[in-house]
Order: structure tokens, then sequence, then C-alpha cells
């Protein structure tokens, strides 16, 4: 089968990000940004899923600027086959994103869409299931394990309490969660080599999708910065202070 | 003005976050309805009636809604919704499952996780991990909303709404439940937990997990919360994880034990009224956070603590 992959350019999530003084968001410039952690997992599976023979072929899809064309570099690096860079500068929003991915769908007619279940710079954690919707799909979200047999995709999902099962039919879309696998990295030789896999460019338009916002920001602000307290002695100093703090 | 408040809850009982979210709806405006989609759930339906300021329940039942089908509750809510204004759901993983769903289908921008609300069209919402909060004023017709539960009170259980049965499609769906490894615990749940132990990978092993954390959060009559870091390394199950991908929690007191305070870590519990961290590292950042911070050894200084409480 044929996977597609949407992997999204975002502030690397060891960046501790400041907010801009003018309140209209957060400061970007010159921080590091990387590929989406959970699109990460996302491209492992993906190129698992093709080591055991289950699937043929990998496309990797970003909507971004110029430089989520490295974002796609690292996913083939990492043994996707084929990236698509739909260029735009603008912020699009989760269900644009669900709209151009599902017009990508229609061309490249993949029967697994993998997607992270968060992207961690707006944890929006919806466009998946968007996609799922719009294509009218069934979708196995915040999957920790994805099997494929006789036809159909076994999803263990995180859910609050516990794990829960699903089988879904084909074509399908799974998200992401952070325990599915563990992500390798590029080995030098395949850095090299994805420098010679295709990108095709493209623009919003070509799908003919609109991508004005729904939401426009009125202002970002710093979230009430919490204090650091005091040090204690011993437990039974923390002991005497949580009882008269009536904590415990 | 109406909202449609869709609940949560395991067909036998309806959860706080339901509650919390009522709540925001009630900031929001309008006659709330909530929707109880289940199985055999008429115990949730009266529950949820309880709730104080619900107008009226609507109960549909069906196998498919047993688990909470997201392409099931798509079919059930999206035709509803030409009654409603909006839709609100808490952010728990059933909300942030299906509501995105009826959000595309109605063509409206869902606003995640939503912490205030300013009026019918504005909303507070934390991004980047909580390290920033954006203000967003949605242009679309209808809204589509999901609640974080630790930004809202829960609304009182005085009332004595109308119960309404309704059809609910059934089917056939594309997707199946095959099982459900749900963990089996007396101890509160960790969004509506009181007092909250939490553990990191310094508890070493699952062995050490449970020797050392079980016995305090049983004194404290505490939820018991982890690290991803303690997840991943099998310490603790899933759902226990705390953090910007995990629980959002703010109890009155947390107990960060062994943690260190990653940001990701912070994002889900730096809510909390008063937080405690014991760490043996006194430059790990978790005590820029803690209003009480102990440098110690956590395998001599969780007994004690666990004797002297
Ligand atoms: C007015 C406004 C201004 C904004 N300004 C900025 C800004 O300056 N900088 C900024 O980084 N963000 C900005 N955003 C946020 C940005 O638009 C969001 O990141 C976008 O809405 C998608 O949300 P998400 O990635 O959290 O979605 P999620 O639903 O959390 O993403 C889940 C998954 O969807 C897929 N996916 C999502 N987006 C893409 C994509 N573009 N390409 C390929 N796959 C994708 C990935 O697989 C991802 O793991 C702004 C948003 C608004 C409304
Ligand atoms: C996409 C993404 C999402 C994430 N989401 C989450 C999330 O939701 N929740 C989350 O928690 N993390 C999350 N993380 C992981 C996060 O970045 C940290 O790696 C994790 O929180 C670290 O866990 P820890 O504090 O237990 O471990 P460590 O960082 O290893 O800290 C262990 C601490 O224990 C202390 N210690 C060691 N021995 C002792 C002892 N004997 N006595 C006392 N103290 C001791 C050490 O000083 C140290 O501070 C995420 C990461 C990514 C990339």
């Amino acid at each position: 089968m044929k996977v597609l992959v949407p992997v999204k350019r975002v502030i690397d999530y060891n960046v501790k990000v400041r907010v801009k003084s003018d309140q209209s968001g957060v400061d970007l410039a010159n921080v590091k940004m990387s590929m989406n952690p959970f699109d990460e997992i996302s491209v492992e599976e993906a190129v698992r899923l093709k080591e055991k023979g289950a699937v043929e072929e990998i496309v990797v899809v970003s909507i971004g600027p110029q430089q989520a064309q490295e974002t796609l570099r690292t996913a083939l690096a990492m043994g996707a086959d084929r990236g698509i860079l739909i260029k735009t500068d603008d912020a699009v929003e989760p269900l644009a994103v669900a709209k151009i991915l599902e017009k990508v769908i229609g061309e490249e007619s993949p029967e697994l869409v993998i997607l992270g279940k968060q992207a961690i710079d707006d944890d929006s954690n919806q466009t998946g299931q968007m996609l799922a919707a719009l294509l009218d799909w069934p979708q196995g979200t915040f999957a920790s394990e994805v099997v494929l047999e006789d036809g159909k995709i076994n999803v263990t999902r995180e859910i609050d309490g516990g794990l829960q099962t699903l089988s879904l039919q084909t074509p399908a879309i799974v998200t992401t969660d952070l325990r599915l696998n563990e992500p390798r990295y590029a080995s030098l030789p395949n850095i090299m080599k994805a420098k010679k896999k295709p990108i095709d460019e493209k623009a919003p338009g070509d799908y003919g999708v609109d991508t004005a916002a729904r939401l426009s920001v009125v202002k970002v602000t710093e979230p009430p910065v919490r204090e650091a307290g005091e040090k204690v002695e011993d437990v039974a100093e923390l002991v005497t202070k949580l009882k008269a703090k009536g904590a415990i | 003005m109406a909202v449609l408040v869709i609940a949560d809850h395991d067909n036998a009982t309806l959860t706080d976050a339901t509650h919390k979210t009522v709540t925001a709806a009630k900031a929001f405006g309008g006659d709330i309805d909530v929707l109880v989609a289940g199985k055999g759930a008429g115990d949730v339906a009266a529950a949820a009636a309880k709730i104080d300021g619900v107008r009226k329940v609507l109960h549909a039942e069906g196998d498919a809604y047993e688990k909470q089908l997201a392409e099931a509750m798509e079919a059930l809510i999206v035709p509803l919704m030409d009654g409603y204004d909006a839709l609100f759901s808490p952010a728990t993983t059933m909300g942030k499952n299906v509501t995105p769903r009826i959000a595309a289908k109605l063509d409206v921008m869902q606003i995640s996780d939503i912490t205030g609300i300013e009026g019918t069209d504005t909303f507070e919402r934390p991004i980047y991990a909580g390290n920033a909060i954006m203000t967003v004023k949605s242009s679309d017709p209808k809204k589509v909303v999901t609640v974080r539960g630790t930004a809202f009170d829960a609304a009182g259980e005085t009332g004595s709404a109308s119960v309404e049965t309704i059809d609910a499609p059934a089917g056939p769906f594309k997707s199946a439940f095959v099982e459900e490894k749900i963990v089996q615990s007396d101890r509160p749940e960790l969004t509506s937990a009181k007092t909250i132990v939490s553990g990191g990978r310094a508890l070493g092993s699952k062995e050490e997990f449970d020797r050392l954390m079980i016995p305090l959060a049983d004194k404290l009559g505490a939820g018991i919360g982890a690290s991803r870091a303690a997840v991943d390394a099998g310490y603790a199950p899933n759902d226990y994880q705390v953090g910007q991908t995990g629980k959002i929690v703010a109890p009155e007191l947390y107990i960060a034990i062994g943690i260190s305070g990653a940001i990701q870590h912070l994002a889900g519990m730096k809510d909390s009224k008063i937080i405690v961290a014991i760490n043996k590292d006194e430059e790990a950042p978790i005590f820029q956070v803690a209003d009480y911070g102990l440098v110690a050894d956590l395998f001599s200084a969780v007994p004690e603590l666990t004797e002297a409480v």
C-alpha cells in the first residue's frame, strides 16, 4: 500500500519560546526549527511498515514556508520516498491544512495517512480528525500500536484510563502518540541519498483551497509566572509547612 | 442562543470534566443542553440532568456509542447542530477525538483546549506547551470548542433538567471496537484529584515506583502521576502521564518526586495550588516552580514522608 505522511516544521521542542512585546505572537526569529516530534514518529512508523514489506511507497507532505523543504528532506533521509512542498508564508489553520491534504489524497490515493496527534507549537490536536471527516474515512487517533491485518488496520489508542484497540477499514487515518515507536536518526549516507529524492513544489492555490484564517489573533501574552518558593531543610520541616497550609 | 455540551462518561458515571465544561458553556451564554451518547447510559443521563444550569439532556443509545466511536458521534451530532450556536466538549481523549470531525463537517475552525472566554466569539487558549496564552476571535457562524478542565470549576448538582431520548444513527460505521485495557483503580482520577504524587525517571524501576509511590499516595488519598520518562520506561501506565502531551492537572497539592521539570512536564502541572519538589539536584528546573523544595535523595525522603503524614 501507499502511505502519506504530513509533516510540519515547528519550533524545536527544546526551545523556550518568548512572547513578543507587542503581543502579536511569539518570537520565531533565529530560533531552531525542527520536524514536529509526533511527525517523526509518523515517518518512523511508515518506514517500519515499508521495511516489513507492508508498504511500497511513502509520500511526505508539508505545508509551510520554503524552509519546510528541510523538514521534508529529514523525512526523506529517514526513509520516505518522495516529498510534496505546498509553499505558503501564511499561518495555515488545521481546517485549511486538512482541506489541502484532502485534495492531495485525491491525487495520490494512499490507503493510509499517518499524522501526528498534535503539533507542539499550536497544540491543536485537530488536523487528522478533520481530514478523516472530510474524506469520510475512519480514524485511529493517539496510536501506540498499529497492526495491518487482512485489509484492516488495528490501532491501539492511548485514552484516559488506559488503552483501547479499534479495527479500521481502509483507507484510514492514524494519528501518532509518543509511545508508538522511537524515531531513528538518519545516517549520513541516507542524508546524502535524500538529497536526490524528488520534492514537488506546489501552492495552496493549485488545490483551490481558501486558506483565509477563521481565527484572528487578538493577542498573545505571557502566562502568569510562578515564583519559586522556599527550600526546606528536611522532611519534618516540609510536613510542618504543608500542615500549616492545610494541604495535608 | 443555545449550546450543546458533549458528556464524557463510561456509561456508568459522568466525569467531572463534563461539569466543568458546563461552567464554561455558562460563561459563553445561552441555553445549555447536554448530550449523553452511550449504551445503557441511563444513569449517566440522570446524573447529567442534575447539573446546575442545564436546560435539557439529550440521551442517545446504540452499540456504536458504547465507546463513543468518532465516526458514529459525528453522524449523531452534525445534524443536531442545526439547533445550536456552539458545541462545547471537555478536552478529554473523547472530546479531542470526536469534536474536530464535527468542526470539519460544519466547516468551522475548532478552538482547542480553551482556558478562558471573553464573549461569544473570543477565547483564550494556551499554545507552545503553555508558554504563551493566545486570545483568538472566531469569525465562524458556529463555535466548536474543547474546554480545559483545570481552568473552570465544576458546576453543582442541584438541577433537575428533563431527559429527552433521541434517535441515533445505527451505522454501519467504518471503525469497530476490539478491546480495551482500562487500569482499574480506586484512586482519585488525576484530573479531579485534590492531591497528586508524581514520580519520574529517578524511581528507576516499576518495582521501586510502586514500592515508594503507592504507600505515600494511599496515606494522602492521592492520585498517582508520572513524567513521560517514567511512563516510557514502563514504571507507570500511559494514562499516568502528566504534561503537554499527557494529562493537564491542577490539584491543591502536587508532589513531584525525582522529576527534573522539563517544560513539557511543567505544562501539565504548573497551575497546581501548591507544588512540592523532591529532587537530589538543587539546580533542577522543577525547583523554579515549587513552593516547597526538598533537596534530598528520594529513596530516603519518600519513606520518611510516608511515615510522617
Ligand atoms: C492567526 C494565526 C496566526 C498564527 N501564527 C503562527 C505563526 O506565526 N507561527 C506558527 O508556527 N504557527 C502559527 N499559527 C498556528 C498555525 O497556523 C497552526 O500551527 C496551525 O493552525 C496548525 O495547528 P497544529 O499544527 O497545532 O494542528 P494539529 O492538529 O495539532 O497538527 C496535527 C498534525 O497535522 C499535520 N499538520 C499540521 N499542520 C501541517 C502542515 N502545515 N503541513 C503538514 N502537516 C501538517 C501534522 O501531521 C501534525 O502532526 C497561527 C495560527 C493562527 C490562527
Ligand atoms: C513531543 C514531546 C512531548 C513530551 N511530553 C511530555 C509530557 O506530556 N510529560 C512529561 O513529563 N514529559 C514530556 N516530554 C518529555 C520531557 O521533555 C522530559 O524528557 C521528561 O519530562 C523527563 O522526565 P523526568 O523528569 O522523570 O526525567 P529526568 O529529566 O531524567 O529527571 C530525573 C530527575 O530525577 C532527579 N533524581 C535522580 N536520582 C534521584 C534521587 N535518588 N533522588 C531524588 N532525585 C533524583 C534528577 O536530579 C533529575 O532532576 C515530552 C517530550 C517531547 C519531545
